[in-house]
């Protein structure tokens, strides 16, 4: 069984198909990368994956279940994480509490307003351990606001594993980085475990390509091509598609 | 911390001890009013400082809890049972509210809140054989529970006082928990929290019923502290001025909207007493706040205090470099 299938999606905006026909399956475990250029639907397709917008035709399931339409606050219960392209965080929290908010999110306590959130140990625990897998821990009481940009990309990231899913979804991890900060993304991205299945998008091939096994190159909404990461590096129409020349 | 407790310690107490120390009867009624505007503006920050939206409709909310205390009293029901019914009747109508004006936020919210308040003036001021209209409705009298009249200005203080403690420890137990960080995560980043799992739309459904309990309370110490209802109290002007306590004072903190409700009600009830144009200085008042500490009194006071601090502490260490070999 697939962990992400994705067959004949379809989104129009107006006249403009963002998503046109797309069709993808991602192998339990699997390192998938998304690239195109910009413009070419790669947000949107995470925003259709995520079910922020709703597609117009098709079918996506997760795990064999058809989640086409369950909303989307209820996707990250059946697994899926996401992080975003631009950074979408609490500014006026400590990055802990940041981290918090994530494991709140999938606990019944999230509706509790009788305790002390303080109180809640296993979040603070949790939280803790997820940042130390991006290797932040030590900032754990710092508010957001006092971070660096490349600190921000990997709280991102920490709230999206501390969630522990199945299904990872990755918009542009690498954005806007320097290179040390890049080499260090990269090395917490290899060490997320097989059990997690990760779909990223990025334009920074370098760092991406290493990562990948198989690559899916969409243009104006659709998939031109797919194979792994030999093929598609091969392929004479990524370098007209995505390199320009 | 231990500063913070004394603090909290000398302000019950001073509150414990107002009929003590205030000159009069007069003085004593003006805190029972500090103390239900207070639950009031409570009850709206949970909306304006928690959740980010911001309400211009809260004194029809307010209104119709008191109209419904008034109108059961009027046809024969007892108080406990005027109390229930307009509780009941405040959270139902928040509830409305909610349903109508949850569809947007921003604005939008703004907007719905304020045109759903002004439906209910107007029916205050139309459904005459409801409301009495303009005429409005007369509460007789205070209830007594427990043989303990109301009716003296000190014991209705003291009841007033009660429930004003009881609102401030529940929205200190409820800033604290996890509702209360997930309705601030809405507050902040609605996108993201849907995306976390967060049933958003619910989350902001619930602190509105939080608010409407909140305001409620207040609209019915309010009619037994006045003994009277009229459209008056639902208009425009009446949600503006408890939306001005919480800014004012400090949207999203706990004592801000206290504090905002005291300098609201001193300023309308007492100084208006010496000074014709209270209307006049109050506004010239929110525009100094507005000017000089626009996040609120009570934040304002605290950033002004730390920098005094630190300019107090500077000099002191200034010295210090230079004795340095």
């Amino acid at each position: 069984m697939s962990a992400l299938t994705v067959t004949g999606l379809c989104k129009a905006f107006g006249g403009l198909r963002v998503t046109s026909n797309v069709d993808l399956n991602v192998e339990p475990g699997e390192r998938r990368l998304i690239i195109g250029p910009n413009g070419a639907g790669k947000t949107t397709l995470f925003n259709l994956i995520t079910g922020e917008i709703s597609p117009d035709k098709g079918s996506i399931h997760l795990f064999g279940q058809d989640i086409t339409k369950t909303p989307s606050r209820r996707r990250p219960h059946l697994g899926m994480a996401r992080t975003y392209q631009i950074i979408t965080l609490f500014a006026r929290d400590t990055i802990i509490h940041n981290v918090s908010l994530a494991l709140l999110g999938l606990s019944p306590a999230r509706w509790n307003p009788l305790i002390d959130i303080k109180h809640q140990g296993h979040l603070i625990e949790h939280g803790r351990a997820a940042l130390e897998r991006v290797g932040l821990a030590h900032l754990a009481e710092r508010p957001l606001a006092q971070t660096s940009y490349g600190e921000r990309r990997r709280v991102e990231i920490a709230m999206a594993l501390a969630q522990n899913p199945k299904v990872l979804l990755l918009d542009e991890p690498f954005a806007g980085l320097s290179i040390d900060e890049r080499a260090d993304v990269k090395q917490l991205l290899l060490a997320i475990p097989r059990d997690v299945t990760i779909v990223m998008i990025e334009h920074n091939m370098d760092v991406a390509l290493e990562f990948a096994e198989r690559i899916t190159l969409l243009h104006f909404g659709e998939v031109i091509l797919e194979g792994t990461r030999a093929e598609v590096v091969a392929d004479p129409r990524t370098r007209e598609v995505y390199l320009g020349h | 911390m231990s500063a913070r407790l004394i603090a909290l310690g000398i302000a019950f107490v001073a509150l414990v001890s107002v009929p003590y120390w205030m000159p009069g009867d007069y003085y004593i009624n003006v805190a029972s009013q500090i103390l239900f505007y207070a639950i009031f503006a409570l009850g709206l920050n949970v909306l304006v400082g928690y959740a980010g939206l911001v309400s211009l409709g809260h004194a029809g909310l307010f209104g119709i809890a008191a109209y419904a205390t008034a109108y059961m009293l009027q046809i024969g029901y007892g108080h406990s049972a005027a109390i229930v019914v307009a509780l009941i009747v405040g959270i139902a109508s928040m509830a409305v509210f909610a349903v109508l004006s949850l569809r947007s936020t921003g604005i939008g919210f703004i907007m719905i809140t304020l045109a759903l308040g002004e439906i209910l003036w107007g029916l205050a001021y139309r459904w005459i054989s409801l409301t009495g209209g303009d005429n409005g409705i007369n509460v007789r009298l205070r209830p007594a529970p427990f043989g303990f009249s109301l009716t003296s200005p000190n014991t209705f203080y003291y009841t007033t006082l009660v429930i004003f403690l009881l609102s401030v420890a529940a929205m200190t137990v409820f800033v604290r928990s996890p509702f209360g960080a997930s309705l601030m995560g809405t507050r902040d980043q609605p996108r993201r929290m849907n995306a976390l799992g967060y049933h958003v739309w619910m989350i902001r459904f619930y602190a509105c019923l939080v608010s409407g309990l909140l305001t409620a309370v207040s609209g019915i110490l309010f009619v037994y502290y006045t003994q009277f209802i009229s459209p008056q109290t639902l208009a425009l002007t009446s949600s503006a001025e408890v939306l001005l306590m919480v800014i004012s004072g400090g949207a999203g903190t706990l004592l801000g909207p206290m504090v905002g409700a005291a300098l609201v009600v001193v300023v309308k009830t007492v100084v208006s007493g010496f000074l014709e144009r209270w209307n006049f200085l109050l506004g010239a008042i929110f525009v100094a706040i507005v000017i000089l500490m626009p996040e609120g009194l009570v934040p304002g006071s605290a950033r002004l205090w730390r920098l005094a601090w630190r300019k107090m502490n500077a000099p002191a260490k200034a010295p210090a470099p230079e004795g340095k070999p």
